[in-house]
C-alpha cells in the first residue's frame, strides 16, 4: 500500500511541476497570440479589442491564478485562436487520438509479441537473423517519411484507405478504419521493431536461467515451458518497455496526425503552438502529461503485482 | 483480435465494392443521374473568425465571402459593382453617398433584409451600438441615416475617392440585427451559401441558400472547406479525389497537368525584399539602389516559383490593370558593377555585414533569403540568414521594426489606395519599412480628394515611381497561384484578392 501511495504522490508532483513549467514557458516565449492570429492586416483597434476580450491585458499573476483555479475544476479557459472553450476542443479531438493510439497499440502487440517469441525460439537461425535485420531498419525509419511512403504506395493505390481526414466510428466502422489504418501503421512499425527486440531478448534471458533447465528436465512440454513460465517472467522487462512505447505512441500521434491531416489532439497542439494559443497549448500539454503519467503509474502498479519484490525496494 | 481486424477491413472493402457496383448500375439505368453538386476545397488554415466584422485574416475571407454581402460587391477585374445596393449616387462635393437597397433579399434565417439591419451593421462597425469600434475604415463618416425603408445615406467628413471600397462584404458585411451576439457562433448573411457547421482544424461546411436573390444561383448544394496545412499532402489528396480544388505547389504542376484542370491566378501580392529605412546603411538611397541592381529577380522567379511569377517594379501587380505603372520593373536591371559603384559612392567600397530575418511559416522566404545572400555576396555584402517563427517575425520585424532586411509578400487588396497606403509616413500600423517621403505623403492625401478616375490613376502611378526611384524595397515579383481542380469543376472565378467565389461553380459532365 505504501508503495502505491508513494507512486501516487510522485504522480501529483509531476503533474504540478509540469503545470508550472507549461504556464511559465509560454509567458517567456516571444510572439503575441493576438498579432499572430490577426496577421499583418490587423487594424490596431481590432488588436486592442481582442486583447482585452481575451483578458490578455491583465497582470500575469491574475491570469495564472485563474488558470490554476480552472485547472482544478476542469475548466481550461478559452482558446485564443478558435474562440471556443479548450475543453470542447479537446473533447472533440480526443476520440480521434485515442482511437489512433489504441489501434496502434493493438497492432504493435499483435505483431511484436508472437514475432519476438518466434525469433527467440529460433535463435541465430536464418529466420531470426533476417527478422533482427528487418527490425533494425524499422527502428531507423523516420515516421513522417514512412507516412508519406504509405500514402504514396498504399493509400493512393487502394481506394479503401483514406489519406486525409477522419470519419467517426459512430458514422461508419469501416470508414473510421479507412482513415486510421495507415496512420496507425506509421506509428506502429518503428514500435513493433523496438518491442520485438525487447521481447526476443527478455525471452532468451529467461530461457537460459536454471529454473527453465530444471522444469525442462522434468519433462514438461516446450509449449508449457514457454507460456506458463518463460513468458510470465519475461513480462516484467517487457512491461517496462511497453510503458515507454505507450508514451511514444501518444507522442507519435503528433507528427502522424499532421501528415494524415487527422483532426486529433496532436494536430491541435501544432496549430496551438504556431498560433501562440497559450490556453490551448497549456490544456493539451496537461492532457498529454496526465495521460503519460497515469500510464506509467498503472505500469508501476502492474509490476508490483507481477513481482512482489519491487514493492519492497 | 487480428482476425477481427482483418475481417473488418475485408468487410469494409467489400462494402466499398458494393457501392461501386450500385453506382455502375445506376449509370447504366435509363434514368440519368446527375453529378452530385458538392465540392471540397482545401484551405491552408482555419478562419480567424466567422464574424465578418471581427475577421481580419485574408484566409477567412476566402471562405466567408460566400456567406456575406455588402452594399457593394467586387468584380474580378478589381472594380466594383452593386451588391445589396441596387443603385447609388454620390453628391458632387463627394460627401454624400445615397444607396437604394435591393428589395426581396432574405437572410439565411428566412427573414427579410431591412434598413435596420444595414443601420445596425454600420453602427456595430463604428462602435455606436454600445460596443467597441470594430474598424477604422469609418472614422471619416459624419453620419448615417435611413430617410425611408429602402434608402440609406452615408455622409462623410471629407471626400474620399476610396470610400466605396469600404462598402464591400470584406469591410462592411451586412448582418442581421436579431443575430446580435451570435455572429461568430452562428454566422448569418445574405450570400449564396449559408453556414452549416465549423469543426476547428477540420472543416467549415456551407450549404446552398435556396432563396438567394440572384436568380438561378448558386449551383452547388454543399461546399466543404477542408483545412490542410501541408502542401504536399494536399496535392496527394487532390490526386486521390478527396479534394476537388487546391493550390498546387509550383514544382509539382507537371504531376497533375494531365489529370486535372489548372488555372493560373495573378496573386496581386508583392513579394519584396525590404529594409529598415532608418537603420544604416539602408537609410542611404544609394545602398538601397545597389541592392536593387545586385539582386536577381529572375533567379528568384525561376528557382523559388518555378517561373510562375511576374517581375515587379513597384508595390503593385499587373493584376491591378491601369492602376499599375508599367515599365518600372526594368529600372534596375541586374548590374553588379553599377551596384558596386553605388556602394562605393555611399561609402561602403568593401561592402558590409548585415542580417536578413525571415519567417519560417512558408519555405519561400528562406529560399529567397539564400538567393539574396548569394547575389549580395558578389558585391561584397555579407548576409547572415536568420529564420524565425511567424509569431516572432510579426512581433520583432513587422510590429517591432527591429530588423535590417527581410522578405515577405504583401497581400493584394482590391483598392489601389489600400495597396499603396502602407508607405505613408504616418501609417504607423503598416509602414514597417519606416519610409518617409513628403511628396509621397502629399500624393496619397491628394488622391483621396480627387473624384476623376483618370487623375487618380496619375497620382497612383506617380506614387509608384517614387517607390521605385527611392528603391524602398526590391520589388521582386507577383507570384501566381496555380489552382488544380477536378476536370468537372467549372465556373471558378479569380479576383485580385483571395476569395473562392463558389456562387457560379458547378460540376458538369
Amino acid at each position: 500500500m505504501m508503495y502505491i501511495i508513494r507512486r501516487f504522490i510522485l504522480l501529483i508532483t509531476t503533474i504540478l511541476l509540469v503545470s508550472i513549467i507549461t504556464f511559465g514557458v509560454f509567458q517567456i516565449l516571444p510572439g503575441d497570440p493576438v498579432r499572430t492570429m490577426l496577421g499583418t492586416e490587423a487594424d490596431p483597434t481590432q488588436i486592442e479589442n481582442l486583447r482585452s476580450e481575451l483578458g490578455l491585458d491583465r497582470p500575469l499573476y491574475e491570469q495564472y491564478a485563474d488558470w490554476m483555479k480552472g485547472l482544478l475544476t476542469g475548466e481550461l479557459g478559452n482558446s485564443i485562436r478558435f474562440s471556443m472553450p479548450v475543453k470542447d476542443l479537446l473533447f472533440d479531438r480526443l476520440p480521434v487520438t485515442m482511437s489512433l493510439a489504441l489501434l496502434t497499440l493493438t497492432i504493435v502487440l499483435l505483431v511484436s509479441l508472437p514475432l519476438g517469441m518466434f525469433a527467440a525460439r529460433r535463435q541465430n537461425k536464418l529466420s531470426d537473423v533476417s527478422l533482427s535485420t528487418l527490425t533494425q531498419i524499422g527502428m531507423a525509419v523516420p515516421s513522417f517519411w514512412l507516412g508519406m511512403m504509405l500514402i504514396l504506395y498504399v493509400g493512393m493505390k487502394f481506394s479503401f484507405f483514406k489519406i486525409s481526414g477522419y470519419i467517426p466510428w459512430t458514422q461508419s466502422v469501416s470508414g473510421a478504419l479507412s482513415t486510421l489504418v495507415l496512420p496507425a501503421l506509421t506509428i506502429a512499425i518503428p514500435q513493433i521493431a523496438v518491442n520485438f527486440r525487447y521481447v526476443r531478448t527478455a525471452i532468451l534471458e529467461q530461457m537460459q536461467l536454471d529454473y527453465v533447465r530444471t522444469i525442462r528436465s522434468k519433462g514438461m512440454s516446450e509449449q508449457n515451458v514457454m507460456y506458463k513460465h518463460v513468458l510470465k517472467n519475461a513480462m516484467i522487462p517487457i512491461l517496462t518497455v511497453f510503458g515507454l512505447i505507450m508514451a511514444e505512441v501518444v507522442a507519435g500521434t503528433i507528427i502522424v496526425e499532421q501528415v494524415f491531416s487527422l483532426p486529433g489532439v496532436g494536430q491541435l497542439l501544432i496549430t496551438a503552438i504556431s498560433n501562440r494559443d497559450f490556453p490551448l497549448v497549456q490544456g493539451i500539454v496537461m492532457y498529454i502529461t496526465v495521460a503519460v503519467v497515469v500510464i506509467n503509474f498503472i505500469v508501476d502498479i502492474l509490476y508490483s503485482v507481477l513481482d512482489p519484490r519491487i514493492r519492497l525496494r | 483480435m487480428l482476425l477481427l481486424l482483418v475481417g473488418l477491413i475485408i468487410s469494409a472493402c467489400s462494402n466499398d465494392e458494393d457501392k461501386k457496383n450500385t453506382n455502375q448500375v445506376s449509370t447504366n439505368a435509363p434514368v440519368t443521374t446527375e453529378t452530385p453538386q458538392e465540392i471540397v476545397v482545401r484551405i491552408n488554415d482555419d478562419p480567424d473568425f466567422l464574424d465578418p466584422h471581427k475577421a481580419t485574416a485574408s484566409i477567412s475571407y476566402q471562405m466567408i465571402l460566400n456567406i456575406f454581402e455588402g452594399l457593394m460587391a467586387p468584380e474580378t477585374d478589381g472594380s466594383l459593382k452593386q451588391g445589396l445596393a441596387e443603385s447609388y449616387d454620390i453628391s458632387e462635393d463627394g460627401l454624400t453617398y445615397t444607396f437604394k437597397i435591393r428589395s426581396g433579399v432574405k437572410f439565411h434565417n428566412g427573414e427579410d433584409l431591412t434598413i435596420e439591419d444595414i443601420q445596425y451593421s454600420f453602427d456595430r462597425l463604428m462602435g455606436k451600438n454600445g460596443g467597441e469600434k470594430m474598424s477604422n475604415n469609418f472614422d471619416n463618416v459624419a453620419s448615417t441615416e435611413a430617410p425611408d425603408a429602402t434608402t440609406f445615406v452615408i455622409k462623410l467628413k471629407e471626400p474620399n475617392s476610396n470610400f466605396l471600397y469600404s462598402l464591400t462584404a470584406r469591410q462592411s458585411a451586412i448582418i442581421p440585427k436579431n443575430n446580435d451576439g451570435k455572429h461568430n457562433e452562428n454566422p448569418i448573411g445574405t450570400g449564396p451559401f449559408s453556414y452549416v457547421k465549423y469543426a476547428p482544424g477540420s472543416n467549415l461546411v456551407l450549404k446552398k441558400n435556396d432563396s438567394y436573390w440572384k436568380e438561378g444561383l448558386p449551383y452547388l448544394d454543399k461546399v466543404t472547406f477542408t483545412f490542410q496545412s501541408d502542401d504536399q499532402a494536399a496535392i496527394m489528396s487532390l490526386m486521390a479525389n478527396e479534394v476537388d480544388l487546391t493550390s498546387v505547389p509550383w514544382q509539382r504542376v507537371n504531376e497533375v497537368e494531365s489529370s486535372h484542370h489548372l488555372s493560373h491566378q495573378n496573386n496581386n501580392s508583392s513579394l519584396i525584399v525590404t529594409f529598415n529605412e532608418t537603420k544604416a546603411p539602408f537609410d542611404n538611397v544609394k545602398v538601397r539602389q545597389a541592392m536593387n541592381y545586385a539582386i536577381s529577380k529572375s533567379d528568384i522567379i525561376d528557382s523559388v516559383f518555378a517561373g510562375y511569377a511576374v517581375p515587379l517594379g513597384s508595390n503593385m501587380s499587373p493584376a491591378m490593370g491601369d492602376y499599375q505603372k508599367k515599365g518600372l520593373e526594368n529600372i534596375y536591371k541586374l548590374d553588379v558593377d553599377k551596384a558596386k559603384a553605388l556602394l562605393a559612392e555611399a561609402g561602403y567600397p568593401d561592402g558590409f555585414k548585415t542580417k536578413i530575418t525571415v519567417s519560417s511559416h512558408n519555405d519561400i522566404y528562406s529560399n529567397i533569403a539564400q538567393i539574396v545572400a548569394a547575389n549580395l555576396k558578389e558585391i561584397g555584402v555579407d548576409v547572415e540568414i536568420e529564420v524565425v517563427e511567424w509569431g516572432i517575425w510579426l512581433d520583432r520585424v513587422y510590429f517591432g521594426r527591429d530588423y535590417n532586411m527581410t522578405t515577405i509578400d504583401l497581400t493584394g487588396r482590391a483598392s489601389a489606395y489600400e495597396i499603396l497606403n502602407d508607405y505613408i509616413s504616418t501609417n504607423d500600423s503598416e509602414n514597417f519599412f519606416l519610409f518617409k517621403n513628403d511628396e509621397y505623403d502629399k500624393i496619397m492625401a491628394d488622391v483621396l480628394k480627387e473624384t476623376d478616375t483618370a487623375k487618380q490613376i496619375d497620382y497612383y502611378q506617380r506614387a509608384q515611381e517614387i517607390l521605385a526611384e527611392q528603391a524602398v524595397s526590391v520589388y521582386v515579383a507577383d507570384y501566381q497561384i496555380v489552382w488544380g481542380s477536378d476536370k468537372q469543376v467549372t465556373g471558378l472565378k479569380s479576383y485580385p484578392f483571395w476569395f473562392h467565389d463558389m456562387s457560379e461553380v458547378k460540376f458538369s459532365n
